[in-house]
Formats: structure tokens, sequence, C-alpha cells
């Protein structure tokens, strides 16, 4: 299989993640989503890094799911704190930051 | 051999992403992502990304969404919406951006003229993608990136745990809250500007 | 020293006066600031004395100095210089102004002794006093505005000195727009001169004047024109001259210095500075011939019917300024001159004598309620009769040879100015009659109750302040007249100027004695040498005998017309009134000038000053431009705020749209 199939994969993978980011209200699946994003990204890296025949596409992607998890930890902590404060988990009521 | 595992693994990669967005319920949303995510290894070992394969899984799909799980489980899905939505309709806006991004995707990579994209890729030693020669890139080329990383990761932890703790002093279970008010009756006493407002996020006065 | 530095001195000691006075406003002592006006101006006088001297050292041929202070060619681009030009005619006419200011002083230092302005009004008298220095003195017309608009601001300032006074303040305000509109001439009139000459400077301008301009040049008569229209502003001339009655409402050692001795003779000293000009475009200076003949009897006729005391004298003022404007502007440079200094003394001497009458009167100024002051106050009779006979112009007062001689010399110069000769006579006449009417009202017949009450020793006080003009009750608090008045009776320094006054009064026309001692006329030649009519224009011996003894008889004749009507038969004036009823009212009204420029001038503009605020200030601009202009940006703001909706997906979405056109650029730039 050429690389350019993975592309696709990956293209098709992102797209779906931005119709996820855009669409969704509650902000656990918008977080869902952008792994998803994240997760394409990766897979686009390991085939060029297959292309090219060395390993820094496969460390970057390494490095892509390091920072994946700590985004994924502060976030998911945010909506706990939200929880608690019994704030709506809903990303369209939460928008003091209007100008 | 190799394409029949590839379409086998982009269709379960596919289909675990469509479900992550469409689904109504975070539960499955997050079931569907595992399932994506398995996906995604069985393509990277396809690229003879051993290493990247296996930490996507237990990382990844181990650690990280089981982590996605328990919040879910705590937080819970709100199946009834509290208002209608007066957000904007995004839905037809969201099909058009991303078809867009999606076509330049395609002209990117379709009809570029990359010529190392119309191979299978280079030749490769026999070591690629192993963890010993990933394990050795990390500690000569890329280590300050390792540290790096390893300092985010700590930045990470200590950031969380301030997040969810808990305030100082216990709940009273005693006191009302806005949210009991609202799901016990729809109309509440609030207006709209109050229900989102930072002054509800301080918690009830007396804290 | 030489001419320079007293040149300089001149000019910069009444301005040092007025700063050091101004400075130390809260620290002198009783009665400083007064002196240190009066020896400012003292100073002033002994410079010129100085540079009088310093001048006849020179050769006949070198006595026009210029002295250059600053050069602004650098920054202006015209040859502009703090330049002034001392010559001949500009040390008379700082003589004539400082010599007459330091007497004026000094009578100001006991009249105006119980004013609570006093620090003010010495400021601002040495002030006026610099700007009329400087204007003489001006070397370049620059400079010349510059004096111009000093002493119209100074004029203002003193007119209204008493400034709580509504009938003051308005009487200054309209004094300065007539100034302002004749600085519009002059400034307008210099803008013609420097467009054909294209210098600034009097000198370089008037030796080329003959290939700069024709004869009767359009540019040169619209410049004349100009500097006319300034001329008669200043020197209150038809139909400019509406300001100057009104200008009594000042204290009367203003109406002495400004009104009588200094600023009115501005518009006489332009048109003998400029008199190349005016020789160039004899057009113009027929203009001014006429204009000042027209004034001369208008205000002659005005005084005959006027009641209050200093109009009387101020519209004499302007019936002698406009002999002046007449005699320079038919070219008898000397004889106008030579009236512009003798007037000085006799009028400020008149005004004087006026003022401590008013003193008596405390403060009254009406005709019709004075009377019989002789005995009480003879110092003051004696010199209102002394500058009574030298403005009839009887023998052998300065009067007599000055006007005289003014009217010989524009016979002289054939053609039709002899008929304004021939009004100028009955000028003469009209002149007695009325100076004489005012005498004779205010000294002669039975005395009232100020003068009775004079008599007796205490000098009268009216039970409560009011104002001349209106009766209305006022207080004698800053901006208003104070409480006690000073007669020259009972003031050493009063007497001592009002003394040295009427002695030039009566010595003063030995100076120019037809035919017999010429100084004026030969002192001021080389400043006219350039003159094709100074030496030429000459009335022969028969026309100068027959001028003043026709000036005589018209005297005495008035003289007496005023005796007969207003002492022998006090009644005849009054059916006089009664059977002339139309003719009278005509003069009391002043010609209807004031109406018709109230009808035709001010109506019009203070209607497009209302029509502008309300209707163009109002939607024009506050509601379309400022309007406009913040709500579209109120409108622009609001659309960009709607951006910050607050709504998270939104934002992503314009991110990815930000991305999608970022990539798609590069695609395409790329391929």
């Amino acid at each position: 299989m050429s690389i350019t199939w993975y592309l696709c994969v990956s293209a098709i993978v992102f797209c779906t993640g931005v119709g996820g980011v855009l669409t969704r209200r509650n902000p656990l699946v918008v977080l869902l989503s952008l792994e998803l994003m994240l997760n394409a990204a990766n897979l686009a890296l390991v085939a060029f890094a297959r292309a090219h025949g060395n390993q820094e596409g496969q460390i970057f992607a390494l490095i892509v799911m390091v920072v994946a998890a700590c985004e994924v930890a502060v976030g998911l902590g945010l909506i706990v704190a939200l929880y608690r404060r019994r704030l709506p988990i809903d990303v369209d009521e939460l928008r003091e930051l209007q100008g | 051999m190799a394409e029949v595992t590839f379409f086998f693994a982009a269709i379960v990669a596919l289909a675990g992403a469509f479900g992550t967005v469409l689904l109504r319920n975070p539960f499955y949303s997050v079931l569907a992502l595992v399932c994506h995510l398995l996906g995604l290894a069985a393509l990277f070992l396809l690229l003879r990304a051993e290493f990247v394969a296996a930490a996507q899984v237990i990382v990844y799909a181990g650690a990280v969404m089981v982590l996605y799980v328990f919040v879910v489980a705590y937080v819970g899905g709100q199946d009834k919406p509290l208002s209608p939505r007066h957000g904007p309709g995004m839905r037809a806006i969201a099909i058009l951006f991303s078809g867009a991004l999606l076509v330049e995707f395609a002209f990117a990579v379709l009809g570029s003229s990359l010529s190392v994209l119309d191979g299978e890729g280079t030749g490769f030693f026999s070591a690629f993608g192993s963890p010993a020669q990933i394990g050795e890139q990390f500690l000569t080329k890329f280590l300050l990136v390792f540290e790096i990383a390893s300092l985010l990761l700590l930045v990470a932890a200590v950031g969380a745990v301030i997040l969810a703790r808990r305030r100082s002093g216990l709940d009273d279970p005693r006191e009302l809250s806005v949210a009991d008010l609202l799901r016990s009756q729809e109309s509440g006493t609030l207006t709209d500007a109050e229900r989102g407002s930072l002054q509800e996020a301080a918690g009830p006065p007396g804290r | 020293m030489g001419l320079e530095t007293f040149g300089w001195l001149i000019l910069l000691c009444p301005l040092a006066g007025c700063v050091v006075i101004s400075l130390g406003a809260k620290l002198w002592p009783e009665g400083a600031p007064g002196w240190i006006g009066t020896a400012a101006i003292a100073a002033s006088f002994a410079s010129s004395i100085g540079a009088l001297f310093a001048l006849e050292d020179l050769g006949e041929e070198e006595r026009q100095v210029v002295t250059v202070a600053w050069d602004y060619a650098s920054t202006a681009g015209v040859d502009a210089q703090l330049s002034l030009l001392l010559d001949p005619l500009s040390i008379f006419m700082a003589l004539t102004v400082s010599g007459v200011s330091t007497l004026i002083h000094l009578y100001s230092v006991s009249y105006m002794r119980s004013d609570r302005g006093y620090t003010r009004f010495f400021a601002y008298l040495n002030f006026f006093v610099f700007s009329m220095l400087l204007l003489v003195l001006a070397g370049n017309f620059l400079l010349l505005i510059v004096g111009w608009a000093f002493v119209g601001a100074a004029s203002y300032l003193l007119i209204s000195y008493w400034y709580r006074r509504t009938t003051a303040t308005r009487a200054g305000i309209k004094a300065f727009v007539i100034n302002v509109i004749g600085d519009i001439g002059l400034v307008l009139g210099t803008y013609f001169i420097f467009k054909g000459s294209g210098s600034l400077d009097f000198l370089t301008t008037f030796d080329s004047v003959e290939e700069s301009f024709s004869r009767n040049d359009g540019d040169l008569v619209a410049g004349c024109i100009g500097l006319l229209v300034g001329a008669f502003a200043k020197s209150a001339q038809v139909p400019l001259h509406t300001w100057l009655p009104d200008a009594m409402e000042g204290p009367t050692p203003v109406s002495a210095l400004i009104h009588a001795a200094t600023m009115v003779t501005a518009g006489v000293y332009l048109i003998a500075r400029m008199h190349p000009l005016f020789e160039q475009a004899p057009t113009a200076a027929d203009v001014g011939a006429i204009v000042g003949c027209a004034t001369l009897v208008i205000a002659a006729t005005i005084a005959l019917v006027v009641t209050d005391l200093k109009r009387v004298i101020a519209y004499s003022t302007m019936s002698q300024i406009g002999y002046m404007i007449m005699a320079v502007s038919s070219f008898a440079y000397t004889a106008g001159l030579f009236h512009l200094m003798t007037h000085a003394f006799f009028k400020a001497l008149l005004f004087m004598a006026a003022g401590s009458v008013i003193a008596a009167m405390a403060g009254n100024q009406n005709l019709d309620e004075m009377g019989g002051f002789r005995r009480a106050m003879p110092f003051t009779f004696g010199c209102m009769v002394i500058g009574g006979l030298a403005l009839s112009g009887v023998p052998p007062f300065s009067g007599f040879f000055s006007k005289d001689e003014i009217l010989a010399y524009v016979a002289a110069r054939d053609d039709w100015h002899v008929a304004l000769a021939g009004l100028g006579f009955v000028g003469s006449l009209l002149t007695a009659i009325y100076t004489f009417r005012m005498i004779f009202r205010a000294f002669l017949g039975d005395p009232v109750e100020p003068a009775r009450d004079l008599e007796q020793g205490h000098l009268y006080h009216a039970p409560e302040h009011t104002n001349p003009a209106t009766g209305e009750v006022e207080d004698t608090d800053v901006g208003f007249p104070g409480a006690d008045h000073h007669i020259a009776e009972q003031e050493g320094s009063m007497k001592v100027a009002m003394g040295c006054l009427a002695v030039l009064a009566i010595v003063g026309g030995f100076l120019q004695i037809p035919g017999v001692t010429e100084v004026l006329h030969h002192f001021l030649e080389p400043t006219f040498a350039d003159s094709a009519y100074y030496e030429e224009l000459h009335p022969s011996d028969g026309l100068t005998a027959l001028g003043l003894f026709t000036g005589t008889v018209l005297a005495l004749g008035g003289i007496a017309l005023a005796y007969h009507l207003w002492v022998r038969t006090p009644d005849a004036p009054g059916s006089l009134r009664a059977k002339l009823a139309p003719v009278h009212s005509f003069f009391f009204n002043k010609w209807y000038f004031d109406e018709i420029i109230n009808t035709l001038i001010v109506r019009p503009f203070a209607w497009f000053g209302r029509f502008g605020r309300n209707t163009f200030e109002r939607i024009v601009i506050s509601g379309l431009f400022v309007g406009g202009t913040t709500g579209a940006v109120r409108a622009g703001s609001a659309a960009v705020r709607a951006a910050q909706s607050g709504y998270l997906r939104y934002y992503a979405a314009l991110l990815l749209l930000g991305v999608t056109v970022l990539g798609a650029y590069f695609l395409l730039a790329g391929s």
C-alpha cells in the first residue's frame, strides 16, 4: 500500500474530529473529538516516517501521545471541577468570556 | 495480505471515528474511540512502527481512555438537554468546514507531486521501529525533547490534581444548589445570565 | 549714547514700567504704581529728547536711521525684522506721545487715587504707551501692524476699565470690533503694497514706489484704501466713528490720553508716514481728504446738541482729527502734524479740566445739570478757557496757527480742494460755538448744588452711586469707580499737569508761525524729502493772511454767538430747538449712524451667528459629522463585538476556517 492511502485515512479521521468539535455540546465529547484529530496527526507522522525510512516521525508521534495525555488530564480535571460546582456541562452555557 | 489487513484496520478506525462523533451517549462515544485506537494500532503495525503501536494500545487505549471512562461515569451524560439549543445552528457550518478541509487535504495528498507518496516507502533495516531503536534515538538525538516531555507530564499531573480537588471544608448537604432547583422544575428563579456566571462557580455564599 | 540706544530706550521704558507694576501688583504700597508708571514714561520722554539731540547731530542726509534687533527672515521668508525707523517724523511723534503721556500719568496719580484698581490702571496705561510708541517707531509693516493691534487691545482694556458696568464693557467691545475692522483693512492694504514692492521694510518700499507701481495703479490704490480703512477706524472717521463717543465710558485720563492725544492720531501718522504711496495714488488721497472733511462737519454739528460733557469733547476730537486727515491727505504734512501736536496739548487739557468738573459733580456728566462752577473752581475754569480758546483758534493760542495753516494749505491746492477748505472754515465757526456753549453752560450761570457745596469748601457726594449714562445704582467696589472724587483745586499733581499743558497750549503755536518761524517744517524735511509737494505746496502770503484773518473772525464770532445764546438770553436755545426740532433731533441722534450700522451690519451678522449655532452647528456639525462619526464607530465596534460571542464552538469554527484558508494559500502558492 502506498503511503497515500494512509494519508487519506488520516485526512478523513481529522475532518471527522473537526466535525465533532464543532457539533457536539458535551465538553467530554468535544475532548474526544480532539483526541481523534491528534490521532490522525499521529497516523500521518508514522506514515511519513515509514516513507522516509527514519524514525523521527515515530518519535514525534510518541511525543504527541504524551502531550495528548497531559491535555486530557487537565481537560478532564476541568470538567470534574465544573461538575463539582454544579455548573451545566454544556459548552453553549459556559460563555462568560463574551464581549 | 497487507492490503486486506490495511482495509480492515482502516474500516475499523473510520467506524470508530464516526461513532465517536455521532453517538449520543458519551459513554458509547468513549467506547467507539477505543475501537478507533485499536484500529489505528493495527495501521501502525502495518507501517512497521511496533513500539508506537504498543504505546498506543497500552498508554492511549489503556490509560487515557480508562481515565475518560472514569470521568464519564462520574459526570454522566445528560440525556436531556437543559435548555433548548440557543447556540448557533452549527450543524450545517460544521459539515461545510470539515468538508472544505477534507477537500483541501485531498488536493494536498492526491494532487501533490511528492514522489515519496507513491511508493511503499524506502527500504528499511530489520530493527526499524523496534523499542531499542526508539530508545536509542530518545537518549541521543532527542534527549532534550524527552526531558521536556517528562517535565510536561509533571506539570499536567500537578495541574490536574489542583483542578479537581475539593475546596477546603466539606459540602454541606443541607444547602440547596442551583442545579437541584433546575432539575426539579423547569423554570428557575434565576435568569439566563446568572446560570453560567462565575458567581455561581464560586459556590454558595458562606464559603 | 547713540541714537539707536535712545530709540530702543524710548520703546522699552514703558514696557518695563508695565512689567514691573504687574509683577509686583500685590506688593506695592499705596500709590507706588502711579509713580512707577509716571517715572517710566518720563524716562521714555527723556530718551526721546536724547534721541532728538542725537538726530540733530547727524548730517542732513543721514537723518533716517533704521536699527534692527532681530531678523525674522529666516523663519518668515520675507524680509521681516524687529526694526525701528528713527527719523524726524517718528521722533516728533515719540516726543508728543511720551510728553503728553507723562503729564496725563501725573494727573492720574491723584485722579484715580481712590479707585480700587489703581495698579491695574497704571499697568494698562503703560502698556498702551508702549504700544503707541511701537506703532510710531516701527520700521516695517509687520511691526506697524503689531503696534496697531496692541493699541487696539490696550484701548479695549482701558475703555472697559470699570468692567462691572455693562455700558463700559459694551463700549469696549464696540471699540474693539471697529478697530479690528480697521486692522483687517490695514493688513489687506499691506498685502497689496507688498505684492507690488516685494518688501515689508518702509524705506525699501518708499524708495521703490516709482518702479513698483504706476501712477494710480490698481494694486496701489487698493492698498492705500486698505490703509485708509485702518486709519479711519483708529482715528474715528465716518463711517467707522461710532465707537469714539461710547468710549467716553472709560475714566477721564484714558479719554485724555487715548482718545484725544495719541491713539486717534495714529491714522494721521499712518497717512503721513505712507506719503510716497499716497502721492503715487492720488485717488486714495482724495478719498481721505473727502472723508476727513465730511467727518469734521458731521462731528461739529453733533457736538452742538450733545448734552454729555465728555461727549462734546469727544466729537470735538473727531472733528479736529478730520482736519488733520484732510490736511495730510491733501499733502500738507507739516500743517497736519503741527495741528496734531497742538491738538494733543489743548485737547488733553480740556479733558483734564472736564474730569475735574465731573469729579466735583460726583460722577455726573450731564451738561443740563451743571452750571456756575466759575467761582468754585477758578483753576479748572481758567484751564478750560485756555483750552477752549486754543481749540477755537483764537490768536495767539496754538490752535489758531495750526488750524488756519491747514485750511490755507488745503485751499492752496487749487481745484476742488478749495471747497474742502471752505467747509473747514464752516467747521471752525461751529467749533467755536460748541466749545464755548460747553464752557458757558458748565461754568457760568447760577451755581448748582455741587458748585455751592464746593464754594463752602466741601466736595459734593451723591446720595447713591449711579451709572451716569443709565442711572443704574452701583457700588464702589473693584470694577466700579471709587467712592471719592478728586478735583484739580485740591490735588497738586493734577494742577502741575494741567498747568504744563495750559502753558504749552498757549505757546505751542509759536513753533510754526507761517512765514516767521518754520521750525517744524525744517525739522521734518528729511522725512518728506521725497515728496513732490513738501516744498512746492505753499500758499501765497496773501492766501495765508486771508486764512488767518477769516479764522480769527469766525472764532471770535462764534464765541460771541455762544455768549449771546447761552449767557445773555438763556431761553433762546430752548426756543431755537423747538423751532428747528427735526434738525435738532437729527443731530442729537448722531445722524442715525448707529441705527444704520445696526440694521445693515449688526443684525445680519447676529442672525447669521444664531443660524450658525442653532441650525448649522446643531444639525450638521454635531449631528452629522460628530454624531455620524461616533455612530459609525459605535456601529463598527458593535459589529466586531458580535464576534466575541462566548460560544466555544463558534471560536473553534473560526479557528478552523483560518487554518483552511492558510492551507489553501500554501497549496496554491506551492503549485
